[in-house]
This record gives C-alpha cells, structure tokens and sequence, in this order.
C-alpha cells in the first residue's frame, strides 16, 4: 500500500514537466527495480479480454508484493469502461494507466510500440508483459527494438524473475532462457499456462485507482504511415477457441465444408469451440481462425477431441497440454493415437452421428 | 522498387528433432536443414511482385554460419536475383538479426521487406516487428494478402489475427512478414539451380556493418516436453462416452 502511494505520488510528480524527468528517474527506477511490472491490455467492447487477464495473472506470478500496472489505449467512452473493467478484474493491479487519444482507435504497432516506449522511459518497469496472442506478438517485439532489449515469446513458466521457459521447436522442446540485459525485461506469455482462478477474476470490491498517461510528449513519429482500413470477422456464437473448456477439431478427413457442419453440431451439443488443423483451412472447409497449431492457436481444454486428425508435428503442439485427448481416425497408425488418451479407430462418418444421438445434452 | 526477403536455414519441419544429452540445445548435426517455411512464403510473394513488373529486383539475405550459403541458393534458384551473407558465429537473436538487417536495409535501399512471421525452430515471431521498429518503417505482420499501390506508393495488407482478417493500408517502405495462407511457393527447376551457381552472393560480417551481437539472453538449459501417458484404443462409441463420463470426467 505504501509502495503503490509513493508509486503514485512519484508518479504524479514525475507526468506535468518532461525536463524533471530525467533528473528523478533514476532514483524512481531504483526504488521499483525488483518489482514493477506493465502489462500491456487489449480490450473489445468495453471490457479486456481474458488472455490480458492471464497475462495480469503472469505479472503477479513474477514476484509476490511486486506492483503491477495496465495500460490500455484507445479512444472514446469503451476505452473508460474497459479501464474500469480492468481496475477490478485482478487483486494484484496497483494502477491502471489509459492512453486515451485518436491515435489509438485501433490497436496499431507503431503507435502502440511509440506508447510502451514512453510509458517505460517515464516509469522505468522492471517487466513489461503482454498475452501472446496477435496483438501481443505484433506490438511487443516493435517496442522491445525501441528499448534495444530482447523479448522472450511465448513464456510457458516463469522460474525466476528473468528466468524463463518457452517452447522451441513447434513444443517438441523446451527452452529455459535467462534475460541478462538491461530494463525493461519484455516477454509474452502463452494464456492457457497462466489461467485465472475463479476467486482472482471475482475480486470485484478492490478497486485499483485510474489514471491517464500524459500524451503531451508523445511523438508519434510513425504514427500515420499505418492505416486501419477494416476487420472481417465470422459470427462466433462459439466459446472462444483459446480459452473453451470443450474444443472439438476436424482435419483433412471431414472431405469438404458442407461435412465440416457435423464437427459444428457435435460443438454446439456439447458447449464447444471448434478447431481445425491446417489441411481442413488450406482446403476451404473453415476460415483460418480456426486452424489450431505451431502457426495458428494453442489450446490446453480440459477435453479435445479430433476427428480425422493425423496428428503431424506442427498441429500437435497446439493441443499437447490438453487434459483429455480424444482421437477419431480411421488409420491405426496416425500419430495423434500416441498422445491421445482415448482413440478410437473408425469411419467419423458413422461415429459422430452416432456421438451426436448419445451424448447427453451439455450447455 | 527493391525487395529485401531475408530467410534463414533452420532443420526441416519434418524432421522428429532430438534434444542433445548434455541439455544444451537440439541436435544439428546430420540433420536436414532446409529453408523456413515462412521465408520461402515471403521469398514467392518478392517473386511474384517483381513478375507483376512492380519490383526490378529481389535481392536474398540470410545470417548466420557458412552454410546458409546453401539456403541463399535455394533463393536465388527460385528466382532471387542475388544474394547477401552475413556471416556470425554464436547464437544470433531476432535483436541481432533485426540489427543486422536495419544495416543492410541502409546500403541497400529497398522499398520493401519481406520476413516470415516466425522461424519454426525458435518460434520467436519477432524479427520482423524489430526491425520495423528500428527503421521507423510501417509494419503488416501476419500477411495473408498483399497488394501495392506505387502511384500512391502505399501497400494493403490483410493480416490474420486471433478473431479472423484485419486490412491496413502501409505507406512505402513498409516491413511485412508473410503467414501460411499467402501463397504457395515455387519449386526451383534444374536449370534454374544450375543457374543460382552463377548469382552473386556477396558477404560481410557484423563488424563491417557496425553491428554489435553480443546477447543479452542466454540459453539456461533445453529439455524434452513431458511425455503424454499412453492412452488407450477403444472399441465402440458407448465406451468412449462411458470413459468421457466416468474415468475422465469432462463431459
């Protein structure tokens, strides 16, 4: 409580003259080295999503007691309302910190990374954090080469507070890395190894304060060679893919988009998400969103079924850290019966209908 | 317009990769090396600009030991009009490499560079962004559909992201880095890789460039992944959701 006042305060003192700034930082940096940490938000809709949660749930696991703000940017009244969402949605956030301005209606990178540049030179964090998902993976990095840093991708667990594991090599390998440079130190976390607790999310009652980033000094001088021209995104009425407790998956064996509505029946009756390997994208049945893998999304449900998934290299290290793995498959040999926990060896063609007749209701 | 691709030589996506003994990183040695997936992605897409007469030439870069020499062939016999070695020694991170290219990128002057949006041996997904960042450049990260403008000397790139496609308009020199859905590479011919031997593939080395590629990340230790406990082969559907009930518990 004392650190987050003197934090604030410090803070406060720091944000009206950018001629002080170099003056006090040093000492402030000093005072916050062990333990300051940015996560860098994304939010929709008036509210941040679930992976920047799990990465304010990777922030708190660096260090006990250490101080963690969020920032988020954007634009306008959902901007607000996201931050008020943000202030409460995790017990150990000291600050939330909004960047509100035109400059950030979308979530551009070079903006973005010009924001996290600032942010970090005024305040001088220890860590800066973001989710690995696209608008982590597209930001990050941009502003890590700003601050002449290395980020670390896709960090699995934490051992130390610069100590590092991620998965190399499409998951078949595990990499423990050490940061040995100087702050920040950058990474992004993978959500499905830092999940939220139900008793974290529900702490509505602690209210961390709000308060704006000074944008006066805000250069921006690659902001405008980007433009946002529009999103396409397909209706999803589905759990989302990343964080569903039920995924179910269709390869190359569904043959065509019109069969692919089976694995959506079979989904919809079991309040899943639907995923799908690289053939069933490349082939047209699905938009790629849905390609689970290497290159696409990692999932860890706590049941994944695939059907008509041979289980190649690069789809298997988006699901091994499933809890149950169901396979579907006619071919005995196809490597996803050697990390499935059930197999089953079969035409789909007769097994999900005969799944969708006997599988009791689930919503 | 000049293109810049850069690629690297990593193992092949087929190969099974072992993890050394001694805990130090995954075995090399003997193994298949071939180029990044994403890169020979990147490199079609140079290809394909420059045969829409958008792009006079595409000029191939890749870092690291004497052997990527090989992997620049493969470029140039796909149809790269020449190549660029830097030759380190040592682990080379994205900052590194990010560094070496913003370099390169200076003598050479491209309008555009061409990445992959990973390298499937690191996974790192963060060269592309550096860079930009570095030259103050545009970034479209996660390309799957590409198209210039040069009248107004601008590019639309549309990029998957986690909740489907996003369309942004770049203004040139712009960095991009190409995902799976973009296009389907090219295989080189014979007589196009007789014709790479001929290519010019000229070098430098960190120093000549005036860069610095000390770490500042070390490698603590490589293991293998926690081997899955062998499941079981069932026989009939009412089995299956038996176990999902009753063993398992999930549904």
């Amino acid at each position: 409580m004392i650190n987050r006042t003197l934090f604030s305060a410090l803070k406060r003192s720091i944000l009206p003259s950018s001629t002080s700034q170099s003056q006090l930082l040093p000492s402030f940096s000093s005072t916050c080295r062990s333990a300051s940490t940015l996560v860098l938000a994304e939010h929709d809709g008036g509210s941040i999503n679930a992976a920047s949660v799990s990465a304010i749930a990777a922030a708190g696991s660096l260090s006990k007691g250490s101080s963690i703000s969020v920032l988020l940017a954007g634009s306008g009244p959902s901007l607000q309302e996201a931050a008020q969402h943000a202030a409460s949605c995790h017990p150990s956030i000291s600050q939330v910190l909004v960047a509100d301005s035109d400059k950030f209606t979308y979530p551009l990178a070079e903006p973005w990374a010009q924001l996290v540049q600032l942010v970090q030179l005024r305040n001088g964090y220890s860590h800066v954090i973001a989710a690995s998902g696209s608008f982590g993976k597209n930001i990050l990095p941009r502003a890590a080469a700003l601050l002449d840093v290395s980020p670390v991708t896709d960090v699995v667990a934490i051992s130390e507070s610069r100590q590092f594991v991620r998965p190399i090599y499409a998951g078949n390998a595990l990499c423990t890395v050490r940061y040995t440079g100087a702050d920040p130190c950058m990474l992004t976390v993978r959500s499905t190894s830092f999940p939220v607790t139900s008793r974290s999310a529900e702490s509505t009652s602690n209210k961390s304060p709000i308060s704006q980033v000074d944008l006066s000094t805000f250069g921006g001088d690659s902001v405008g060679k980007s433009r946002y021209v529009k999103h396409t995104s397909q209706e999803a009425e589905r759990p989302d893919l990343g964080n569903a407790r039920v995924v179910v998956t269709g390869g190359r064996g569904l043959k065509s988009a019109e069969n692919f509505k089976m694995i959506e029946k079979l989904a919809g009756k079991l309040g899943a998400a639907v995923g799908a390997t690289r053939a069933a994208v490349d082939a047209g049945f699905v938009p790629n969103d849905l390609q689970v893998g290497q290159t696409g999304k990692i999932v860890a449900p706590e049941l994944y079924m695939a059907f008509g998934v041979s289980g190649a290299i690069q789809h298997l290290a988006g699901i091994r850290d499933s809890k149950v793995i169901v396979a579907v498959n006619k071919d005995a040999d196809a490597p996803i019966f050697k990390v499935a926990d059930y197999g089953l060896v079969g035409d789909l063609f007769d097994v999900i209908p005969e799944l969708l007749e006997k599988l009791p209701e689930n919503k | 317009m000049k293109i810049m691709v850069a690629i690297k030589r990593v193992v092949d996506y087929a190969v099974k990769i072992r993890v050394k003994p001694d805990r130090t990183g995954v075995e090399t040695q003997n193994v298949k090396m071939s180029m990044n997936p994403f890169c020979e992605i990147a490199l079609e897409e140079a290809l394909r600009i420059k045969e829409s007469g958008l792009a006079s030439e595409v000029v191939a870069v890749s870092m690291g030991p004497t052997q990527c020499v090989d992997t620049l062939r493969t470029g140039l016999a796909m149809g790269a009009d020449r190549g660029i070695h830097v030759e380190a020694v040592g682990p080379l991170y994205p900052l590194s490499v990010a560094k070496i290219l913003k370099a390169l990128v200076e003598v050479e002057k491209p309008g555009l560079l061409l990445l992959g949006k990973q390298a499937i041996d690191d996974d790192c997904n963060q060269t592309g962004q550096m860079v930009a960042g570095l030259l103050n450049w545009p970034q479209g990260t996660f390309a799957s559909k590409v198209v210039i403008d040069m009248e107004k000397q601008a590019i639309t790139v549309d990029r998957e992201v986690d909740d489907g496609l996003e369309t942004l308009c770049l203004d040139l020199p712009a960095v991009i880095t190409t995902d799976l859905r973009l296009n389907q590479p090219r295989y080189a011919t014979l007589p196009n890789i007789m014709k790479a031997k001929s290519k010019a593939i000229k070098k430098f080395t960190p120093q000549e460039l005036n860069v610095d590629v000390k770490p500042d990340l070390e490698v603590v230790e490589v293991t293998e992944p926690p081997k899955r406990k062998a499941g079981i082969i069932l026989s009939s559907v009412d089995e299956l959701i038996d176990k999902l009930k009753n063993e398992a518990h999930v549904i």
